[in-house]
């Protein structure tokens, strides 16, 4: 008992810390200086419109600018300063800055949105091209105006919702006639945000300088900002501690550091900025297994799993138990009024009992394979807690390790699994995100779709429906109707929604200012030193 | 030896000839292992990103020549590497040699130091730790290298950067050079050197084990044998005796082992140079097996083949200089 209310405590530390406030700036800005940041892995790519991922953001982020990004008040022009829908939905007109250069002093016109979103957001962009799939043309009647126009009706407010991801315009006068993909510019990025691309080296960083000629007077306050990559998780607390480094974003530390780190003055820890990006934690079943395709097994199942035990041990308090496929930080289309199972080991021991499972000769009612992923840390530690919690109602769970490669084969395309767990972002809206989680019919191999061989025509109908409904308040209801679905049918469970944590040096002033922080332009970013 | 040079030159020869189908088997042998492996670059770069849709998956394997059955793309591997052309990395969007030379150096200059110390004082520690066997000497010398050889490289590396970076703020964490720093000259080389003293240290004791402990137990065999009890007799001196009749042959099985060690020199360290993320070739193996960058990967090792072929031989030389007994045929 002890033991659990130390363990609440701790979970109030992380409440504590998401909800801490940034430090008001009373202060005087400071301008100039150096900022680095920690990157656990290296980027293929910086061309955010070829490649959506916060990887990419991150540094892209600072260098090209979206047309809309989101802030804590709501959408936020940057490259578009409005936006409006016609009555069918079939055609949406941006309009767009005046006086925004590219970094190479050329003009940002209408000619870039349309020459990106028809050859780039729409050919060759990940969750893009489906977003963009009924995307016709974009007509520039002035050099400030864009009108997208749909084949099929485009709700404003996905559109909207998609852009701060989605939405990178890039320079058309340097890469109209070029082949897009080998097109030297997509590791040395030119666009209209506070900063310019100076190099990669690749092992080593990525650097930017102050952009002089912004369009925002008188940002950035920054000189210089420097990308270092670390794989190693201890290397990269090592760099926080010696001043070498002053932010880690995305987990990029041990949860053992995250937690150590975040008793020290010298760093804010916590999970703001970070609304927009958030994962869930969770419990994948292969539906090809009759057992599994039993409802009333996995329902079992999750009442097999104490959420909260494993929230406050291995997400250390920063997290929260799932509702189903749309998490917390999504608005109006969220409920919580769904159906969800209580931690009750005795209750699923029965369950399984009536679904004609009892407890074998060898002690077990039957063995399940577990694929876990191998990306974070949470997820090998969720996929062993499951391991335990199973035991627990007497299923064997055999753990199989395998590196990233082999885990999206294995479950994706060969699915070779019984059940596996990863953890899966949620990107803004539904529709562009956790929806492909649901929807039959994905072509075999790709990865973080209903794989699962799970399959029922209403929810493919009301998927559909939805991402085609034009009237935000139609669509948040049919969103809720899917979320109840969700947790009654259980065709995966959405068991945990976690933000990503950030480590940052209390030197960093005005961080963390927006949901989705870290691919944000940083153009209002000081260093206190 | 007035006949030296002929054979020497046909003893190359010869020696170069073998290596050509060695080097050939072994990139065969390789690419269908690195085959073998679940899942391809595609898979490793979805990974990365989150997610990507159907099309453009498949659009990225025609890209990268993944659509093609492995023999074909053997075959078109094989036919490139023919006239030394290394192939692209799908990675890092560059030609696998430019990505490979770029870390050359680093690695090179990691090894060669780490090396050379561990050799010079390993050989150095382990004459004087046997001269004096059993002393305290000896035990302080030989427990020593006891721990060294049983610290993993990854412990050591972090404890030394817990101290000299964190605690005493004397050294860097890791990198090859102050980002942002914009050194020029004679500070740009002090500033590289004072990254790599960490990673040089730490690679260096635990090699440095290695040759201490075999040079110890090999002077110790050498010193009781019967030529060394005939010099004595003649009236060498100790030091005569040490550096003349037992080191140089004490020597032979640890320039083996330093063959053996140089011949691994490319992979460089993979666990030192991750931790200190120092841009060099081990760090580049380790993130191409991860990406699953063929091209990459089957450039390091081709490399690396080429190294270890051309250490074996010079090793040969060497020994037959060392023990003028064994001639080369």
């Amino acid at each position: 008992m002890k033991n659990r209310l130390s363990r609440l405590g701790l979970a109030f530390v992380g409440a504590a810390a998401l909800g801490a406030p940034i430090a008001a700036n009373a202060q005087e800005v400071k301008t100039g200086g150096t900022a680095i940041v920690h990157m656990i892995s290296e980027q293929r790519t910086l061309n955010p419109a070829l490649r959506a991922s916060t990887g990419v953001y991150n540094i892209s982020g600072k260098i090209v600018e979206p047309l809309i990004d989101k802030s804590y008040d709501g959408y936020e022009p940057v490259l578009a300063t409005d936006w409006s829908s016609s009555e069918d939905g079939l055609a949406i007109t941006v309009n767009l800055r005046e006086g925004v250069k590219w970094h190479d002093g050329e003009d940002f016109t209408c000619e870039d949105v349309s020459f990106t979103a028809m050859n780039m957001w729409k050919e060759l962009l990940n969750y893009s091209s489906a977003l963009q799939a009924n995307l016709e043309s974009v007509d520039c009647p002035d050099p400030l105006t864009a009108v997208f126009n749909y084949s099929k009706p485009m709700p404003l407010e996905l559109f909207v919702a998609a852009m701060p991801d989605l939405g990178h315009p890039m320079p058309k006068h340097l890469y109209e006639g070029t082949d897009i993909l080998k097109n030297e510019l997509n590791t040395a990025p030119i666009g209209t945000g506070p900063f310019k691309f100076v190099e990669y080296e690749r092992g080593q960083y990525v650097m930017a300088v102050k952009n002089e000629d912004y369009w925002r007077e008188g940002y950035p306050y920054l000189d210089r900002i420097v990308w270092r990559f670390i794989k190693d998780k201890s290397a990269a607390a090592a760099a926080l501690e010696a001043g070498e480094v002053h932010e880690s974003g995305f987990i990029g530390v041990s949860m053992a550091d995250v937690e150590r780190l975040s008793e020290d003055d010298r760093f804010d820890v916590g999970t703001k900025g970070y609304e927009n990006n958030v994962a869930h934690s969770t419990v994948e079943f292969n539906h090809r297994n009759p057992i599994l395709a039993d409802l009333k097994v996995r329902q079992a199942m999750y009442h097999g799993l104490d959420i909260d035990y494993a929230i406050d041990t291995i997400m250390r308090g920063f997290a929260k138990p799932g509702r189903g496929p749309v998490p917390s930080a999504g608005g109006a289309n969220y409920t919580d009024d769904v159906k969800t199972y209580p931690y009750d080991p005795e209750l699923a021991k029965q369950m399984l009992d009536e679904a004609g499972y009892p407890v074998g000769d060898d002690g077990f009612r039957f063995k399940l394979r577990h694929r876990p992923a191998p990306w974070g840390e949470y997820t090998q530690l969720w996929a062993e807690y499951f391991a335990q919690a199973m035991k627990e109602i007497d299923i064997d769970v055999e753990i199989l390790t395998n590196d990233a490669p082999g885990f999206l084969n294995g479950v994706y395309r060969d699915h070779d699994f019984d059940t596996a767990n990863g953890w899966h972002q949620f990107r803004s809206d539904p529709a562009v995100s956790t929806m492909v989680w649901l929807r039959s019919g994905q072509p075999n191999g790709t990865p973080w779709t209903n794989q699962f061989g799970w399959q029922s025509d209403e929810m493919d109908q009301m998927i559909d429906d939805a991402a085609s409904e034009l009237d935000p308040e139609k669509r948040a209801e049919m969103y809720h109707e899917i979320q109840k679905k969700a947790m009654e049918e259980l065709p995966v469970i959405f068991a945990i929604e976690h933000p990503f944590i950030s480590v940052t040096s209390k030197k960093l002033m005005n961080h963390h200012n927006t949901p989705r922080w870290n691919s944000s332009s940083w153009y209002d970013l000081w260093l206190d030193e | 030896m007035k006949l030296a040079l002929p054979p020497i030159l046909i003893y190359s020869l010869r020696r170069l000839v073998q290596a050509v189908p060695v080097v050939i088997l072994i990139m065969i042998g390789t690419f269908l292992l690195l085959k073998l492996a679940p899942g391809d670059t595609v898979d490793a770069l979805v990974g990365d990103m989150g997610g990507a849709d159907a099309q453009f998956i498949e659009r990225l394997r025609v890209e990268y020549g993944l659509d093609q059955p492995v023999w074909v793309q053997l075959w078109r591997y094989m036919e490139k590497l023919a006239t030394f052309d290394l192939g692209w990395s799908f990675v890092y969007e560059q030609p696998v040699s430019t990505v490979l030379m770029d870390r050359l150096g680093t690695t090179l200059l990691l090894m060669a130091t780490s090396l050379s110390i561990a050799f010079t004082v390993g050989v150095a520690l382990g004459a004087i730790a046997a001269r004096r066997a059993y002393s305290l000497t000896d035990n302080v010398i030989s427990t020593l290298g006891l721990i060294f050889y049983a610290t993993p490289s990854f412990f050591l590396s972090l404890m030394m950067m817990l101290l000299f970076s964190v605690k005493l703020g004397w050294l860097p964490v890791g990198g090859i050079k102050t980002i942002a720093g914009f050194y020029t000259g004679w500070d740009h080389v002090w500033d590289v050197a004072l990254h790599l003293i960490m990673p040089t240290a730490a690679l260096s004791l635990i090699y440095l084990s290695f040759y201490l402990r075999l040079m110890r137990s090999s002077v110790l065999q050498v010193a009781d044998l019967d030529f060394v009890r005939t010099a004595r007799a003649k009236g060498a001196g100790e030091t005569r005796l040490m550096f003349h009749h037992i080191m140089r042959n004490a020597l032979l099985p640890v320039v083996t082992l330093f063959g053996l060690q140089f011949s691994t020199v490319l992979g460089g360290s993979v666990v030192v140079e991750t931790i200190f993320t120092l841009p060099g070739l081990g760090q580049l193996a380790y993130q191409s097996v991860i990406q699953r960058d063929m091209n990459t990967l089957m450039g390091i090792i081709f490399l690396c083949s080429i190294i270890v072929v051309i250490v074996n031989f010079l090793t040969d030389l060497l020994y037959a200089r060392l023990d003028s007994r064994i001639e080369l045929a």
